[in-house]
């Protein structure tokens, strides 16, 4: 019996239970949240540690028993190397989330205790999201984890959280249900074929792939809209930036680093090796959406003006860029969207923190109001700058060594839609550097840091507005520097366990790598 | 990390590869990297405790990559030619199926040339910022960003394969996006600098897009397997990558069409222009060019589009470069037109890539002088950088004097001094194309080279000689007047920033024949860059094109004379000129031109895509909701407008359910 990751699962739970008691004690329940956090990270490494990346098996550290027998569902968990990058990920930064809200003024009436509790609760969520090989348990927690995120984003959210939540919900809820239906459809697939249905998604990954066409391509749109909502690609977007804009910081950098990923895994996980015919068919189409939202993402975000909206923008169009490795099929393309997938959880998630940092300090989220803040907050504004280089997949850090797969993967059987992609980059350097540009350099001027020059004091917190960061904050931050540098410059280890999946995958698709490797011929000219 | 580095060595024949041991130097040429590396790391993460000792550390990592740099050339030169190039590999770095980018660096005689420039000009230039960035109180972050450069510029050199030269490739765009916009009080720096990284990632996608399609051809990113294979490429494709990769060399190198950022780049402190916009950044794209060398040789259509674009843009430098009144402008566009001359040689092919290295080299030395010249003279002058204010200063700054002068003749190529035997070979070679491409490209640089001589001495006659002007600046009205006062006391640079002056102009006077002298460069790079020919016949004679060309760069030193130094010189810059100075002015109407082209249709694409996104998509979305709410009223209302779309969602989940169902049934 592998206990690593029921334990993955119960252990958040257990904190959400154990901070129950602690509500009014807001200083007990940050370290009991704290406390467990760290355990799930350390939980996370250990498995980590037992995965054996190239050992044979895609799937490992299973584990399953009987949930309802009625229709043959099962509690089933295992991860491939993709499900385990994907851990490592939200095991990553839900410590750093703690340690970014540790200060965080809530509004009256809201409970440290109860915003940890669910931030603890999604988590555990989001672990089984990612280790459920059955297809009805993926189903089950993929609408469960729409819980936590709407109270946090409609409880503890901004000035228009309660739009924010429902367009969230409505949206999430939609693709779901569609979802259902072709998840009851894989059912009466199988149980056609087996004669009895199964939810077990290495069955059906036998069977599924040997549906007729037309099947597959139903039962391949009910998936992929529900992921294509989720991982927003263009024109189902809409609600992100509302909800990123309106989600405390801390659930902010949950839902685009990790909730949305669910989007893009799904693709890899459930769209492609379940109806591969369909995929290929279907891929074209899919890439049109991807470019667009590359190109038309980085656009909306040049024209933003507020600074969490911004990050929700570019984050749509680092999605398309993810989108399009998955559905480039090549070995090369695959490992980039994974490796995006993780490295963009680092990097958006330190991109809302160090704004979330600006915008505590300045109290507004208009680009407007700021300027010339590198002057006041030096370490603050180059950390700023740090996460939007790494935004803009500069070599030498985490996103360009994925950015880089994904189009190397993609042009060789795509290459038009490479060229557009690759154009997106000019983009990116435009959006990033222009919001720099108007938020740090430059003369001190804006209305949030003029106030807060003039009023010299904070009233709330006591100190004085426009600080450089503290030691706290710089201890959250500083992880994901390094991350962000280390998986630029070595990023090995992630490639070492996301290969090998990656490459079942591609047998699974039932295609092989474009460009092979052509050995030099000896003496040859 | 060093862990980690598992140093494999592999020799590397010019084709195909032997596995072989290497002698225990280069196994660590990876320090060459490291140091400047490790140093950037303390600097920038230590903050302020570095303080004190900051600078030193800076200056020691280059000066101890170039003493380590140094020892790997003579170490290489003492080989037999063909086995000075070698390789090592020094970690994986990204490696997916058949895709092998790895950390690994190729040391031959090119990748050498460049080390010794980039940390021997650039310590020299370290040791001079010493001086000049005294009284910045960043200057240990200055340092810091410097090493930086210093390490992205060595990766780019000395990769062994197309990624590593992106990663430097961008990391000295990004030292150098840092670096112009240092004075973060100036609005125009913060521009300067995000013209410049953007202008060089229009570059870089031509770069990336020819990496991508090198790799769909043959299957690899490593030099020696893509030389060795390239012959498999189809000609159009061929000619596609080489057209792709001149545009990543125009975009770092400020070549036409992107070279309106490299003007702008002069926000920078200077010894950021000297070292990055001057010596060796903007090189970088006749190296990828020269590197590039046995693809270039197979497409002519290729080579004859790099030559054009050196031509255009050497002419394009050098007559902008005739109208500015600003001290660094001018040095700048000079750099544009004399990078232009590089362009065009290894754009000549075989008969080319020595001369454009050769020039590359000694315009290194000379053109960081005349930077660290308008450096010295601005310390001098309270930032002062409007050469009409200036004048009359030789009297003043008699080092900075005579190395600013050595370096402008060498620049203008005078006889017997650097640019004389690098500049005129490129201009002779130019000559001997066939049929109009000698006429055309020869004309253009002998034509270059007599604007460049014109530029120049008014240059020189404006800063050092005729009256004091900047005398007469307390007469005038106090907004004509300089930020810092009217008290100007000129006054000759620290040794600090002399002495790498002075070992600069000794390389402006030497250098030029010291790599001519035998053919020694032709003969060092041969292993490198492949077969170097002569051309053998040319639409000119030999003689008749070096009495040409000195005769152009006599006229243009007498016609600078008769314009400027016969005359006195305007404190104010006259508004009231003729068409072609204001067109000079105006960049020759580069950035107006890119204003219509792109920015404005950029700035309405980017507002439509906003108001779609606000109107188009999320207004149908919301409408939609608010039908299905009832009113768009209640959905705000969380408990009614909730449960009503709750419930409609599932009966339209349901409706789905049974239409997948029935899919399912009838398929």
């Amino acid at each position: 019996m592998n206990w690593y990751l029921p334990a993955l699962l119960v252990l958040p739970l257990v904190g959400a239970l154990v901070l129950r008691p602690l509500r009014g004690n807001d200083r007990a329940a940050r370290a009991t949240g704290m406390v467990f956090a760290l355990a799930e990270l350390g939980l996370a490494v250990v498995t980590w540690g037992a995965f054996q990346a190239g050992g044979g098996q895609r799937l490992q550290l299973t584990v399953s028993t009987d949930w309802i027998p009625a229709f043959g569902a099962r509690f089933a968990l295992g991860v491939d190397g993709i499900a385990l990058v994907m851990i490592a990920l939200i095991a990553v930064l839900v410590p750093v989330v703690l340690g970014a809200s540790w200060e965080g003024d809530l509004a009256l009436g809201r409970s440290t205790a109860g915003f940890i509790a669910l931030l603890l609760v999604m988590e555990s969520l989001i672990v089984g999201v990612f280790a459920a090989t059955d297809v009805f348990l993926f189903y089950v927690l993929f609408e469960a984890m729409l819980v936590p995120m709407y109270f946090l984003i409609g409880r503890y959210g901004g000035p228009r959280r309660q739009y924010a939540a429902v367009k969230f919900f409505l949206y999430s809820l939609f693709g779901g249900l569609v979802m259902l239906a072709s998840v009851i459809g894989l059912f009466v697939v199988s149980g056609r074929r087996l004669g009895a249905g199964t939810f077990d998604w290495v069955t059906l990954q036998r069977i599924a792939a040997e549906a007729p066409l037309s099947t597959q391509i139903w039962l391949f749109l009910g998936f992929f809209l529900a992921f294509a909502i989720k991982a927003p690609l263009v024109p189902l977007h809409t609600w992100l930036p509302d909800a990123s804009a309106e989600a405390p910081i801390g659930a902010g950098v949950l839902l685009v680093g990790v909730l949305d990923k669910v989007g893009t895994f799904g693709f890899l996980r459930y769209c492609l090796p379940l109806f591969p015919a369909a995929s290929r068919e279907l891929a074209p189409y899919v890439l049109v959406l991807c470019v667009a939202g590359i190109l038309y993402g980085a656009l909306v975000a040049i024209g933003q003006s507020d600074m969490n909206r911004f990050v929700a923008y570019t984050s749509i169009a680092h999605f398309g860029f993810i989108a399009l490795g998955v559905f480039a099929f090549s070995s090369q393309a695959f490992a980039g969207a994974v490796l995006y997938m993780f490295n963009h959880g680092i990097t958006t998630g330190m991109l809302f923190l160090t704004i979330g940092m600006i915008i505590t300090r300045g109290g507004s989220r208009a680009i407007e109001d700021y300027g010339g803040i590198a002057a006041l907050a030096p370490v603050l504004a180059g950390l700023f700058l740090v996460a939007g280089l790494s935004s803009l997949a500069l070599p030498g850090m985490n996103s360009f060594v994925s950015e880089f797969l994904i189009l190397v993967g993609s042009f060789p059987r795509y290459p038009a839609f490479t060229v557009l992609a690759t154009i997106g980059i000019i983009f990116a350097a435009l959006y990033v550097l222009w919001v720099y540009q108007r938020v740090a350099q430059g003369p001190v001027r804006g209305a949030a840091v003029a106030s807060s020059l003039v009023e010299g004091v904070n009233p709330v917190t006591g100190r004085l507005r426009f600080p450089d960061l503290s030691r706290r904050e710089l201890a959250v931050l500083a992880p994901l520097v390094v991350l962000i540098i280390g998986l630029g410059v070595y990023p090995k280890p992630m490639l070492d366990v996301i290969v090998p999946s990656v490459n079942a995958t591609m047998t699974e698709v039932g295609l092989t790598d474009p460009v092979t490797a052509q050995p030099v011929q000896p003496g040859g000219k | 990390m060093t862990t980690t580095l598992r140093a494999a060595v592999e020799v590397a024949a010019a084709e195909g590869t032997v596995e072989g041991a290497v002698g225990g130097m280069v196994e660590y040429a990876w320090l060459l990297v490291a140091l400047p590396a490790f140093g950037a790391l303390v600097l920038l993460v230590g903050g302020r405790r570095t303080n004190a000792w900051g600078h030193l550390l800076g200056c020691a990592t280059v000066l101890a990559a170039f003493g380590y740099g140094l020892a790997l050339f003579l170490d290489t030169a003492s080989l037999p030619a063909e086995e000075r190039v070698r390789e090592l590999r020094v970690y994986d770095w990204i490696n997916v199926g058949a895709l092998h980018a790895d950390f690994g660096l190729r040391l031959d005689p090119l990748s050498l040339v460049f080390v010794l420039l980039i940390t021997g000009v650039g310590g020299l230039i370290h040791v001079y910022a010493i001086g000049y960035m005294a009284d910045d109180p960043g200057r240990r972050r200055f340092f810091g960003y410097f090493n930086l450069f210093v390490a992205a510029m060595l990766i780019l050199v000395l990769g062994d394969n197309f990624v590593s030269l992106y990663l430097g490739w961008e990391g000295i765009g990004l030292a150098s996006y840092l670096l112009i916009g240092w004075y973060q009080d100036r609005p125009y720096a913060a521009t300067a600098a995000k013209k410049a990284f953007i202008m060089n990632r229009v570059g870089d996608v031509g770069l990336a897009l020819g990496i991508f399609v090198i790799w769909r051809e043959l299957g690899t990113v490593r030099f020696t397997e893509v030389f060795a294979r390239v012959g498999e490429i189809d000609g159009p494709t061929l000619t596609a990558i080489a057209l792709l990769m001149l545009l990543g060399g125009c975009g770092k190198s400020g070549q036409f069409p992107l070279q309106s950022w490299l003007p702008d780049a002069m926000a920078g402190p200077t010894p950021v222009s000297a070292l990055i916009h001057a010596a060796t950044m903007v090189t970088a794209g006749v190296y990828l060019i020269a590197r590039c060398a046995p693809m270039y040789n197979l497409t002519e259509d290729g080579r004859l589009a790099v030559m054009a674009v050196g031509a255009i843009t050497l002419l394009i430098g050098s007559i902008i470069g005739c109208a500015y009144d600003d001290f660094k402008k001018v040095l700048a566009y000079s750099t544009v037109s004399q990078i232009g001359y590089m362009f065009l040689a290894v754009g000549l092919g075989p008969f080319g890539y020595a001369l454009g290295i050769a020039h590359l080299l000694t315009h290194g030395f000379f053109k960081a002088g005349l930077f660290l010249g308008a450096g010295s003279v601005m310390h001098a002058m309270n930032d002062e950088g409007d050469i009409r204010r200036l004048g009359g200063l030789y009297r003043h700054l008699p080092i900075t004097f005579v190395t600013f002068t050595l370096g402008y003749l060498a620049l203008i190529g005078f006889p017997f001094l650097s640019g004389y035997y690098s500049k005129d070979a490129i201009i002779e070679a130019a000559f001997r194309g066939e049929g109009w491409h000698g006429w055309v490209f020869g004309g253009a640089a002998a034509l270059g080279a007599g604007i460049t001589a014109f530029y120049m001495t008014r240059l020189m006659l404006v800063v050092f000689f005729g009256e004091e002007r900047w005398r007469r600046l307390a007469r005038l009205p106090a907004e004509l007047d300089s930020a810092d006062g009217r008290a100007y006391h000129p006054h000759e640079s620290p040794p600090v920033m002399t002495v790498p002056m002075i070992l600069l102009a000794v390389g402006s006077v030497g250098a030029g024949w010291f790599l001519q002298a035998g053919n020694r460069l032709d003969h060092w790079l041969e292993p490198a860059v492949g077969e170097l020919r002569e051309a053998e016949h040319g639409v000119l004679p030999h003689t008749t094109v070096v009495v040409l060309t000195l005769a152009l760069i006599a006229l243009g030193v007498l016609l600078a004379w008769l314009f400027v130094g016969r005359r006195e010189v305007p404190v104010l810059r006259p508004s009231r000129v003729a068409f072609p100075v204001r067109a000079a002015r105006a960049d020759l109407y580069a950035n107006a031109g890119a204003a219509v082209l792109f920015e404005r249709p950029g700035i309405w694409l980017t507002r439509l895509a906003v108001f779609l996104d606000n109107k188009g998509f999320d207004g149908i979305v919301n409408g939609t909701a608010a039908f299905l709410g009832g009113t768009s009223g209640r959905l705000r209302r969380l408990q009614t407008g909730f449960v009503r779309s709750y419930a409609l969602s599932m009966l339209g989940g349901g409706v789905l359910i049974v239409a997948a169902l029935l899919v399912v049934r009838f398929s």
